[in-house]
């Protein structure tokens, strides 16, 4: 029964990382571009709904309404000021770029927070649970996978059902003939990057609200991020949640062994996964 | 006469370089008779930074592997070091050796592993394998676990060498431990760069440089890139670890977050060698003087000292991506180290047809 | 006044010069068709019209305004559409999509553009709705009448662009270029490639095309093709126009003589 309960734990975990990972996910399936930064952006989310919730006294999942707008606008300006100017052929410029901005945006939240750990207070939902026969599950981590498949389900959407989600395809296709449709690619990319740092904030949320964090916490989470991306297979947004509970999963059981297994079982399981299917689980073609 | 051409690696430049390499050289072994202790510390943190960039650069500079994950080897190589001292009782300077040896066996899994992703995918895979490393040195109970152990006296105490340097500098046990790795480090740096050096002029190094510039044409000339991908990364990895292993000895205490830090053994590598000049031997050598001197300058203002150079590395690479030494060999066409061979004589003899 | 007009154009690829002063015109209601072997720089001309290489302001004048230093997506919003080389269709779009898609971003009036033109008048930036000049992408052309125009597009309209035939694809571009409803049409080379019975039936698009407003340049290797269709020809050679005339104007000789250099 322990284990049922394990697995499950595991798999509600799972939907964090596909929130971490999803944003990830988006911007490279559109520019190619791997932003080293997407974990420390999404603490500086938490951050921005953290001192939404204590200095506004907001419930957190309204104090997602101020840090949604602002991380678009973060999200947006980055990449129209910064990002597309490092976009080309040699795979240099964006990575030093991004991991420079991974460093300045640590030490920057540092600086304005210091070291301490912090946690979004969400009142009586931290500890609520439900039973289902006898199995109880959190409902936090219900919500949060819960809003994952959400999440997935509004970017589907958006990418294959909307305008600017045909400009996404087109620009990510070929740049230069979007271009001749009328589209600004620097534009469509700055709005990419927005729209995944809206998803940053959403797994700012959940990752502020369900432990503890401090401004060092955010390359761990685009390593989880990215190994659910890697498992799932580039490009699947289905394939990324998959991937995210197979991280989970394996972080519940190996802590369940031996609590400082937890961290080393995810990564076991991602390398394995990777020996097994290089291209991952869900590949797309190309 | 025929024989009018010639091609030649060597620049006025190169030739000033290598005397003056040597009188530098023979200034830095004797530099104990004449620095302070303070000083002989400082000069070994820049060899051994600078040792780590022109790996980092050999790397990714010239291999255009970027790797995120260069910590792993200098983590393992010192907790091979400390594991050979501590349970095996081995000599700590022969273990510095060891070091390297047991970077380079995690590097062939973890080539084995990261080559399989591409681009930034595989700088990501390398951190998870440097993160994979530490996480599992910090169960190894042996050498202290998650807390980290020290270097035992004894070992201190009867390290070779130290007895003689006590008695020609007339120096405290610390200092003259030191000097010696000071040596070590000077040592080290001299043949990496000589070493990296030789390696991009044999022909291997010409073809490395032909795969960084185009990967499909040097495919199409018969070069075969992924071979040297395995070279470049097992001799980084190699040198890398040595230099973890040294820098541990002279600390005499270590921590897995510390020895696996991504920002100590990566993040200023990588700042060292992009503010320095990416791709080119001189650029690590100003690279690691920059960081010396800001880190001097602004250390005490912790953080900001970070996003300082962050912010210094985003601009080098959005507004001068060749770097500093970049900025001055296009100013002024100098080239310490020439790697491209050039073609010249002719111009006072008339050619015959 | 000419509707579009190119005056001592130049073009450069890093040292590579491709065009030398090209001076070419299209008047309101003409078809022209530019002409000349592979490398004649007809496609760079088409490159540097459509802004995908940028030029000097005044080396091209759109209803007598400096157009040469604007980027793609602007010429394209003043009612200046390309089919391009190589079709060029989107492949992670349908059919319907990448008809729809040339029309989406058609007049300058996309929300991007809106918050542009709103920001334009506190940053001094140009606005983008004045760079259109009035094209508000309306007319004779959606998806209903492109698929009158060319049928096969309805039955084939949720397939992936790229898994239709070459002829098919053609039309698929020439329906996204109209999309936007131009002032001025561009095709280059839509006839390479394709066999003579589908370049029939493509080039029998081409007076419903005109009767819908559009003045259209073509570019053709076909020089036939180009004479059967055209009001003017131009044919170039090494980055030059190296003659103009009227088909019924110009011998086989001249067209030989402009085309390879040399009279034979």
């Amino acid at each position: 029964m322990i284990w049922i309960d394990t697995i499950i734990q595991g798999i509600l975990l799972g939907g964090l990382y596909a929130l971490f990972a999803a944003g990830l996910s988006l911007v490279f399936g559109i520019m190619r571009l791997v932003n080293l930064a997407h974990g420390d952006l999404i603490i500086l989310g938490a951050y921005i709904i953290l001192i939404s919730v204590t200095v506004l006294g907001l419930n957190p999942f309204f104090a997602i309404l101020i840090a949604a707008p602002l991380m678009f606008a973060l999200g947006w300006a980055l990449q129209k000021l910064v990002l597309n100017r490092t976009l080309g052929e040699d795979i240099l410029p964006p990575l030093l770029v991004t991991f420079g901005l991974s460093v300045v945006i640590q030490n920057g939240l540092l600086e304005g927070f210091s070291a301490d750990s912090q946690r979004i207070s969400a009142g009586a939902l931290e500890t609520a649970s439900i039973s289902v026969g006898p199995i109880s599950m959190g409902v936090l981590p219900l919500l949060t996978f819960g809003s994952a498949i959400l999440v997935i389900v509004v970017l589907n959407h958006i990418f294959y059902r909307t305008a600017i989600g045909r400009a996404f395809r087109a620009t990510s296709d070929d740049a230069v003939t979007a271009s001749l449709m009328g589209i600004k690619p620097e534009r469509v990319f700055a709005t990419a990057t927005g729209l995944a740092m809206v998803v940053a904030a959403i797994a700012a949320l959940y990752l502020g609200v369900r432990a503890n964090f401090d401004p060092s916490i955010g390359p761990a989470r685009l390593i989880y991020a990215f190994e659910a991306v890697i498992i799932g297979g580039l490009g699947s947004l289905w394939g990324t949640l998959l991937g995210g509970v197979i991280i989970g999963v394996a972080q519940t059981v190996g802590a369940a062994i031996n609590p400082e297994w937890q961290i080393l079982a995810g990564h076991v399981a991602f390398l394995v996964v990777l020996l097994i299917r290089p291209r991952g689980l869900f590949p797309r073609g190309n | 006469m025929a024989t009018a051409y010639s091609v030649t690696l060597r620049t006025p430049a190169s030739t000033a370089t290598l005397i003056a390499a040597a009188v530098l050289i023979v200034a830095l072994f004797a530099a104990p008779a004449y620095a302070s202790r303070g000083m002989i510390q400082d000069l070994f943190f820049i060899l051994t930074m600078l040792t780590l960039a022109q790996y980092w650069n050999l790397l990714a500079g010239y291999g255009g592997l970027v790797s995120v994950g260069q910590q792993a080897f200098v983590g393992i190589g010192a907790y091979a070091l400390y594991g050979a001292v501590i349970l095996g009782g081995a000599d700590p300077i022969l273990s510095i050796l060891l070091g390297g040896v047991a970077a380079l066996l995690l590097a062939i899994p973890t080539a084995f592993f990261a080559f399989r992703l591409q681009g930034a995918y595989f700088a990501i895979g390398t951190w998870v394998i440097a993160e994979i490393a530490r996480l599992s040195v910090a169960q190894w109970r042996g050498v202290g676990g998650g807390t980290g152990t020290s270097l035992p006296r004894d070992a201190l105490r009867e390290l070779a060498f130290v007895d003689g340097i006590r008695a020609l500098f007339d120096v405290r046990a610390s200092a003259a431990r030191d000097i010696l790795s000071y040596w070590l480090a000077l040592t080290l740096a001299v043949i990496t760069i000589a070493g990296v050096y030789w390696l991009l002029r044999t022909k291997r190094g010409l073809a490395l440089a032909a795969v960084r510039d185009n990967t499909e044409a040097a495919k199409s000339v018969g070069v075969d890139a992924s071979r040297m991908k395995w070279v470049v990364f097992l001799t980084s990895a190699f040198g890398t670890g040595l230099a973890g292993g040294l820098i541990y000895l002279q600390k005499a205490r270590i921590s897995p977050d510390a020895a696996f830090s991504v920002t100590d053994w990566t993040a200023y590598v990588i700042f060292i060698v992009v503010i320095g000049g990416i791709g080119t031997i001189e650029g690590p050598i100003l690279g690691v003087l920059v960081f010396f001197v800001l880190q001097s300058l602004l250390a005490d203002y912790g953080s900001w000292y970070l996003m300082v150079l962050g912010l210094i590395g985003i601009s080098v690479m959005l507004f001068a991506p060749r770097g500093l030494w970049g900025l001055i060999s296009e100013r002024t066409g100098l080239q310490l180290f020439p790697i491209r061979r050039r073609l010249v004589g002719g111009s006072n003899t008339k050619r015959e047809v | 006044m000419a509707l579009l007009e190119t005056k001592g154009l130049t073009a450069h690829y890093g040292d590579f010069q491709a065009l030398f002063g090209v001076d070419i015109h299209l008047e309101q209601g003409e078809t022209v068709a530019i002409i000349g072997a592979n490398g004649a720089g007809k496609t760079t001309l088409m490159r540097s019209i459509t802004g995908v290489l940028r030029n000097a302001p005044e080396q091209i004048l759109h209803n007598e305004t400096p157009i040469g230093h604007l980027p793609a997506d602007t010429i394209m919003k003043r009612g200046i559409a390309m089919v391009p080389e190589g079709r060029k269709l989107f492949p992670s779009l349908s059919v319907e999509e990448n008809l729809i898609i040339g029309g989406q971003h058609k007049g300058g009036r996309d929300l991007g553009d809106r918050i542009d033109s709103f920001l334009s008048r506190f940053t001094g930036a140009p606005d983008p709705m004045e760079l259109a000049a009035g094209h508000d992408g309306a007319g004779y052309w959606t998806l209903e009448t492109i698929y009158e125009l060319f049928p096969i597009l309805r039955e084939r309209r949720h397939n992936p662009g790229t898994a239709l035939s070459g002829g098919q694809q053609q039309m698929v571009a020439i329906g996204r270029a109209l999309m936007s409803n131009p002032y001025v049409l561009l095709c280059d080379e839509i006839s390479l490639g394709l066999a003579p019975v589908v370049i029939k039936d493509i080039y029998a698009a081409l007076p419903k095309i005109k009767e819908s407003g559009a003045s259209v340049i073509v570019v053709e290797q076909d020089i036939g093709q180009a004479l059967a269709v055209a009001d003017r020809v131009y044919c170039m050679m090494e980055g030059r126009v190296t003659l103009e005339g009227r088909p019924s104007e110009i011998s086989r000789d001249d067209i030989h003589a402009a085309y390879f250099g040399a009279v034979a």
